[in-house]
């Protein structure tokens, strides 16, 4: 691990107890090892690393923070550092760990029955079971109260019909977290299914040509009267709130996480402006070139203090409500576009090619900004907070 | 059978060391420290072999409370318990031989694993001293037959192996030019070199049972070990930096100066 000490300028590493540090330095030397000398070609060839899903379970990665099953049971602080280094290597590994432990292993923990949590999560734990979460629709997307994914009650059964996009590990899944309207119900109505890989008229399909997250599987869900036993019913949730607290709890780790994309490509660009001579000089000996690079560390130094404040509180109060979660996930996955944004430019035309990180985090980062409640979705929730108006409602 | 590895604290060597202008050591400012690389690898190898022959593994380190960090991956990494001796100030080869030599008194270990040497001060010295001390035998630089990316190595079966009675170790040591396999009566002492085995990383639950797992404080005076150095360090030096390179003209340029200015031919 080759961490700058300028990038820690206000040691916020005394912020962190011995194991957290112990944690994040783990997580980081498994990255440069086992991760970053091969992130290149797998966002090049838009596969999944899945060769590491063993590794990171063993190492204890996957529903780090969740107690019991076979889970780590680790504080939120540690869970968002680990989460901070996976994203310093590429967003589409954080993402696989971000859906595999908070928005699937998460709801069984929290709302599952004793025979789901069981059979489910000391499986998912181990990495020999992968999960995804189906929330967001083709036509519905800040919007998920419209869904049009719906479950009848038929004996002991419910049949499924619908159809979901953007799911995170959707085609290599075992099983998915499926929200759906039930019985004719409107957004209250709404229950989580663990929909089994395999169900008759359940697929998977993989989502082509996207130029973020490349290093990761991307689908589209479809349900076709799929019939899922009564006993695959998440049990202790209903209505929105359900896959809502769910995104809260991911989120949170996501606002944290995505500083380490920020951190790799201010080292990368500082690195990379140092050796770089022109007009005789380093370009990193230039003004311009020094203003990017302070904004940078600026935003970085600010965003780790929110970040690690947001999972502090967290930690100390169970809990954090979704305007302090959308504050620190709309401030800092805009700084980290924004950075990788500038650190691209540092790197001048080397920047636009895969042989360097930035122009692939910036690329990833794009999906951050919009995924896990858009940047504008989390105005409007602050904007809310704020005045007590809902900017949300149908005109 | 009890296992007693060592943990050294040394500087991370990705840091960027810089010598002090007066030469008396090293600039410690913005520095990173990790466990010796060489005794990471004795402790990995000695977590196998308790793993195959059941059996506890206790890490050593030598230092001020700093050390607890290096102990703690130990632990976390697997060790069973830690000892720590606590000194502040420069130790040479001897006296590090001389407080391991008390503690495996203490300890009564089967085998003692520690890296072949430090990679801060390279001196190769403390292993050797330490079975000439203790009167047992030794077998230095052990490394093994299998890759690195052999099945072998993936299913983390040790590299140092006892002998049928139990009484023995056969180990496999790195020599110039190939690998030499000698037998060993236990107790012994061994020294790892690079390619025994790829160590394990502490696994985050690991890190957490490592916090209830027990650290026994001594001290020289206590273990009756005078440590006054009879080796003093008077001065450190950076190596001379490197001259830039220059371009010669044409490929008859190049072999005159490869001929006549660094007499390659």
């Amino acid at each position: 691990m080759s961490r700058a000490a300028i990038t820690d300028l206000y040691r916020i590493d005394d912020l962190l107890s011995p194991d957290e540090r112990q944690i994040r330095d783990t997580v980081a030397s498994f990255v440069d090892r086992e991760y970053l000398p091969h992130v290149g070609k797998h966002f090049r060839d838009g596969t999944f690393p899945t060769a590491l899903v063993p590794k990171l379970a063993e190492l204890g990665v996957f529903g780090a923070a969740l107690k019991g099953y076979g889970c780590a049971g680790l504080s939120n602080v540690a869970y968002g550092l680990i989460l901070q280094e996976l994203e310093r290597a590429d967003s589409g590994l954080r993402s696989f760990a971000s859906v595999q432990s908070s928005l699937c292993m998460y709801p069984i923990h929290a709302y599952g029955s004793e025979a789901q949590k069981e059979r489910w999560l000391p499986g998912m734990a181990a990495g020999k079971l992968i999960g995804c979460f189906g929330l967001t629709e083709p036509d519905f997307g800040s919007d998920p109260g419209g869904m049009r994914t719906v479950a009848r009650k038929d004996g002991d059964h419910y049949v499924l019909n619908g159809s979901k996009l953007w799911i995170t590990n959707g085609s290599i899944a075992d099983v998915a977290v499926v929200w759906a309207k039930v019985d004719g119900g409107a957004a209250d109505s709404i229950q989580g299914f663990l929909v089994e890989k395999g169900m008759p008229g359940f697929t998977a399909k993989e989502i082509k040509g996207k130029f973020s997250l490349r290093a990761s599987y991307t689908s589209e869900l479809s349900f076709s009267d799929v019939r899922v036993p009564a006993a695959n019913v998440l049990p202790k949730v209903k209505g929105l709130k359900g896959p809502l607290s769910c995104l809260n709890h991911a989120r949170a780790g996501i606002a944290f996480a995505v500083m380490g994309a920020a951190v790799a490509c201010f080292e990368g660009a500082r690195d990379y402006a140092l050796s770089r001579v022109q007009f005789g000089k380093p370009i990193a000996g230039f003004q311009l070139t020094q203003e990017k690079l302070a904004d940078m560390l600026q935003e970085i130094v600010k965003g780790q203090l929110l970040g690690l404040r947001l999972l502090r509180l967290k930690d100390e109060h169970g809990k954090v409500s979704p305007e302090q979660v959308s504050l620190c996930k709309r401030n800092n996955v805009k700084v980290a576009l924004d950075i990788a944004r500038v650190a691209r430019g540092i790197y001048g035309a080397n920047g636009v090619t895969d042989e360097y990180p930035p122009v692939r985090h910036m690329l990833n980062l794009e999906s951050v900004y919009t995924y896990e409640g858009t940047h504008e979705v989390h105005t409007l929730i602050l904007g809310k907070a704020i005045t007590g108006l809902d900017a949300f409602g149908a005109v | 059978m009890k296992i007693l590895v060592t943990a050294k604290r040394v500087e991370d060597p990705e840091s960027k060391i810089k010598v002090k202008p007066d030469g008396s050591g090293i600039v410690p400012e913005g520095l990173k420290y990790k466990i010796n690389p060489f005794d990471e690898i004795a402790v990995e190898e000695a977590l196998r072999l308790s793993a195959a022959h059941t059996g506890d593994v206790v890490v050593v380190s030598i230092g001020t409370k700093d050390v607890h960090e290096q102990l703690r991956h130990a632990l976390a990494m697997g060790a069973t318990k830690a000892v720590w001796v606590n000194h502040t100030g420069a130790l040479d080869q001897l006296a590090i031989a001389r407080l391991l030599q008390k503690v495996v008194e203490k300890e009564k270990p089967d085998l003692v694993i520690l890296g072949k040497q430090s990679i801060d001060d390279d001196q190769n010295q403390v292993g050797q001293y330490l079975a000439e001390f203790l009167g047992w035998s030794q077998a230095t630089f052990a490394s093994k037959v299998e890759a690195l990316d052999s099945d072998a190595e993936k299913n983390k079966q040790p590299g140092l192996k006892l002998t049928a009675d139990k009484k023995g170790l056969t180990v496999v040591r790195e020599v110039d030019g190939g690998l030499s396999t000698l037998e060993c009566s236990l107790p012994a002492v061994v020294t790892t070199d690079l390619r025994l085995n790829q160590p394990r990383y502490a696994s985050l639950p690991g890190i957490m049972k490592a916090k209830s797992k027990p650290i026994e404080e001594l001290t020289p005076a206590a273990l009756a070990v005078d440590v006054a150095p009879k080796l003093t360090v008077t001065k450190l030096s950076s190596p001379p930096a490197r001259k830039a390179g220059i371009k010669v003209a044409d490929v008859p340029a190049l072999v005159e100066k490869l001929k006549n200015e660094a007499k390659a031919f």
